[in-house]
């Protein structure tokens, strides 16, 4: 499995994921430069956390309009996975590819801290890994994590199971304090209706190894491989 | 020629910035405030001429990057 990692100018997570694609999974990982317009025998495409130009004008908004999107918005639509991480997100609802948008945390600060998220679909490529009632712990860190969306479109993502993680307490729980940023619903990462796009604000590449306390997040970016066996 | 752009956060939406700012005006002791929204202004140059062709694409612009449809709302004001 290829792996493409997006690099725009701000991003500063592009390292994580990378070395948790090459060095962690032993995957055939390489950084791309936001300005390439080729992505071909790319299996999986990474837009990674950062702060794509700034966040100027809106996170993602810029950067959506960089060359490399257009070939990341033709291929998802033909089915390749693309996976958005916390500015990755902000740059796939602002591409239009999720529905939603990512506002200012209600809390108004940074939000820099472990949460617990539940996993409400097994089903994806981007979870099946998970087990059955599956809470995993994975640190966010941002400023626009608080997810919108109209109503319609809400009753539409519950519709077709397009929620994906939800901010829970620790065993698994919803509730109002458990919610970091305000988000509608406490959605922390939904995917589209066909499933092969994830976008979630959380940051599973910091959580790969031991080394860095836990492997939660490698129950996800692991699901991403089809083939990949390792029992985790 | 001017296109003023004015961009401001739909109605409902929660506007932290603005929230801030209220508060730092109560406790300047300003009683008569109700609320602050905080928006964006964005003043573009265009061709001499406010011809349909440069509105047409100044809106596009506002609707393509400018703004945000699933949480902004925008105002085009033209000036001489």
């Amino acid at each position: 499995m290829r792996i493409a990692v997006i690099v725009f100018p701000g991003s500063n997570c592009d390292h994580d994921i990378y070395v948790a694609y090459k060095k962690v999974l032993n995957q055939p990982t390489d950084f791309v430069w936001h300005k390439e317009t080729n992505l071909n025998g790319y299996d999986l495409i990474v837009l990674p956390g950062g702060f794509s130009y700034g966040d100027y004008l809106r996170c993602g908004a810029i950067a959506r309009f960089s060359p490399v999107m257009k070939e990341v918005i033709d291929l998802a639509k033909k089915g390749v996975k693309v996976l958005g991480i916390c500015n990755g997100f902000q740059i796939l609802t602002e591409s239009g590819l999720l529905p939603g948008a990512l506002i200012r945390n209600d809390q108004r600060k940074f939000s820099c801290k472990n949460v617990y998220l539940r996993v409400e679909n097994r089903q994806t490529s981007f979870t099946h890994l998970c087990s059955e009632n599956s809470v995993l712990q994975i640190p966010i860190a941002h400023s626009e994590g608080n997810y919108f969306c109209d109503a319609e479109t809400l009753s539409s993502l519950q519709a077709y199971n397009q929620i994906v993680f939800r901010y829970c307490e620790r065993d698994g729980k919803i509730t109002p304090a458990a919610n970091p940023n305000g988000s509608l619903d406490n959605i922390a990462g939904i995917v589209n209706k066909t499933g092969n796009i994830l976008g979630m604000m959380p940051h599973p590449e910091r959580r790969v190894e031991k080394l860095l306390t836990r492997e939660d997040g490698l129950k996800i970016l692991a699901s991403t491989m089809e083939t990949f066996m390792r029992k985790i | 020629m001017k296109a003023k752009v004015k961009v401001v956060l739909k109605p409902g939406i929660l506007d932290p910035q603005g929230k801030a700012v209220l508060h730092a005006i109560r406790e300047l002791g300003y009683k008569n405030i109700a609320d602050i929204r905080i928006g964006k202004f964005i003043e573009i140059e265009v061709a001499p001429n406010k011809s349909k062709k440069i509105q047409e694409e100044v809106d596009e612009i506002c609707k393509k990057l400018l703004a945000n449809p699933v949480m902004e709302n925008y105002q085009i004001e033209y000036e001489e």
